[in-house]
């Protein structure tokens, strides 16, 4: 899922001290899961911000509210009514919520109270580590479930560079794993280390814009997307 | 011949190689780029210049390298796949070809976070292995990658790696050499050698493997300047190997002459990987004291270096 932190709250009030209604957002997805951006969250921020705004003498009345997910219109359409009295949105969704509501509501600013972190997954309670970039083109199934573009510093295909450490670590730090000393490892314990013999080519990067998807029975719905140039 | 270039032929006729590397300035001072490679002339077969080495800002790889064609001095340009897009990199590739320089290694290149722009976005577009095969592509078949059209003018350029036997996983390192080979490397310069029993080792893998006979293996060796260098290079340079026997050797060494002594076991390093079967020259990277490198090719006994046409 996707991971994100809250930003500072001296930043956020920065962000939104010259407004005189501010509406709080939060969102029940990925950052409610991550304890960045859930409900929870969101009453403890709109209490901070009063306290900031008592403090700095600003008069700001804060209110919140709790879409289960900021990353779909259907339910931002639920909170039409609480934004129609306030001045901003202070969104804790993910960049890509936060941007949806600001699409949704283009009349008042929406401010972001989050910075997205990566996709990742939970170590612990409160530990999250990121595991996927996205790239769209998922190689996992040739490296032993250990993504070289995610994990490795450089995001060599062909690797292990020249820097791994005695301890298996990344050049860059003892607490980074090499994931191509990992990917070494984990198929060599399967009996596949021939995989890594194969000199894997360049990758057609799609990076040109927003990728939209149209997943798998419903092409008939939406206008294909363009083809005009590169592979989708 | 691939590219004609002097390492290409003195490698073709069987001498024993000396390539040593010449770190550009920061900045755009080329009286410093004549002066360090005058210290070169005539004791070297070809001069690497390195490309913003450890990311840390500097004259650009083919700019220093088109003053050393002036010079009369021959290239090796250092890439790394750090800061430049496939599209960026083929037309350097290009510009290199048109400037005169014929040869070219390939290399991953030491992440931004080292350097003096540690926020810098990376690129790392391609890998050093598919770097390799793209030049090979240009080279062999006059087309860059993923297209048939024919390019103007020939790139005929004597194709380079990296490697380093002294890296985890030790034993996937040799196999990693091969797949370069196969992409299309022509020679490899090594990471310094200061573990000779290890690097020995690993020769007998690349030989086992039959890498030697399809690609020229240069030994690298860096000479130690004190042991306060051998003990940081040690500890905190990844993919680097000192001895406990050659850590001693600097500790002990009376005060002012650690150089000396420094220089001494570089001379028995290289005279240890003159006997491995396979090694076909040294790449000598006398870290920012260039000005030792004609004397310890001299007490190499590897002066004169071979006057081919």
């Amino acid at each position: 899922m996707v991971k994100a932190t809250r930003k500072p709250l001296e930043q956020i009030f920065e962000m939104v001290k010259g407004y005189k209604r501010v509406l709080v957002v939060g969102c029940g997805g990925c950052t409610s899961v991550c304890l960045a951006g859930g409900q929870r969250e969101a009453i403890a921020l709109a209490d901070e911000l009063s306290t900031c705004a008592r403090t700095a003498q600003v008069p700001q009345q804060h209110d919140y509210a709790t879409v289960e997910r900021q990353c779909n219109p259907e339910f931002l359409e639920e909170i039409e009514g609480r934004v129609a009295n306030a001045d901003c949105l202070l969104s804790m969704a993910c960049g890509a919520g936060a941007g949806l509501m600001a699409d949704a509501f283009p009349g008042i600013p929406t401010f972001p109270a989050l910075d997205t972190m990566f996709v990742g997954v939970d170590r612990d309670v409160g530990l999250y580590e990121e595991r996927c970039r996205s790239c769209g083109t998922c190689m996992l199934g040739d490296t032993g479930g250990i993504c070289p573009v995610t994990r490795c510093s450089k995001g060599v295909l062909n690797g292990p560079c020249g820097g791994t450490r005695e301890d298996g670590s990344c050049e860059l730090a003892d607490g980074i794993h090499c994931a191509w000393h990992d990917i070494h490892d984990r198929l060599k314990g399967q009996g596949r280390l021939s995989q890594l013999l194969i000199v894997r080519p360049p990758m057609e990067w799609v990076d040109r814009g927003p990728r939209v998807l149209v997943q798998k029975g419903y092409e008939g719905r939406y206008p294909a997307p363009s083809k005009e140039k590169g592979r989708r | 011949m691939k590219s004609g270039s002097n390492l290409e032929k003195v490698l073709a006729a069987g001498h024993f190689a000396v390539t040593a590397e010449l770190g550009p300035p920061a900045g755009s001072d080329v009286e410093f780029v004549h002066a360090k490679a005058e210290l070169l002339r005539g004791a070297v077969d070809a001069v690497n210049v390195t490309d913003n080495q450890t990311a840390v800002v500097r004259m650009s790889s083919t700019a220093a390298c088109a003053i050393l064609v002036q010079m009369g001095i021959e290239p090796v340009m250092q890439m790394v796949c750090r800061d430049r897009n496939r599209i960026a990199m083929q037309s350097d590739i290009f510009g290199a070809a048109a400037l005169g320089i014929r040869n070219l290694t390939c290399l991953t290149g030491d992440h931004q976070a080292f350097g003096n722009q540690s926020g810098a976005k990376k690129v790392y577009d391609v890998d050093s292995v598919q770097l390799v095969a793209i030049v090979k592509r240009i080279r062999d078949e006059r087309r860059i990658l993923g297209s048939d059209e024919e390019i103007a003018g020939t790139v005929p350029m004597f194709i380079g790696v990296a490697a380093n036997p002294f890296a985890k996983p030790y034993e996937f390192r040799a196999l990693r050499l091969a797949k370069k080979v196969e992409a299309g490397a022509d020679y490899v310069q090594t990471q310094c050698v200061y573990d000779v029993a290890m690097f020995a080792e690993w020769m007998k893998a690349v030989r086992d493997l039959g890498v030697h006979t399809r690609c020229r293996i240069l030994a690298g060796v860096t000479p130690l300047k004190s042991a306060g260098m051998a003990r940081y290079m040690a500890e905190n340079v990844p993919g680097i190997i000192i001895p406990e026997a050659i850590l001693k050797r600097m500790n002990d060494a009376p005060k002012g002459k650690g150089a000396e002594t420094g220089l001494a076991i570089c001379a028995e390093i290289i005279e240890q990987l003159r006997g491995i079967d396979g090694v076909a020259g040294i790449h000598i990277m006398a870290i920012e004291w260039e000005q030792k490198v004609r004397e310890i090719v001299q007490t190499a006994r590897l002066l004169p270096r071979p006057q081919l046409s």
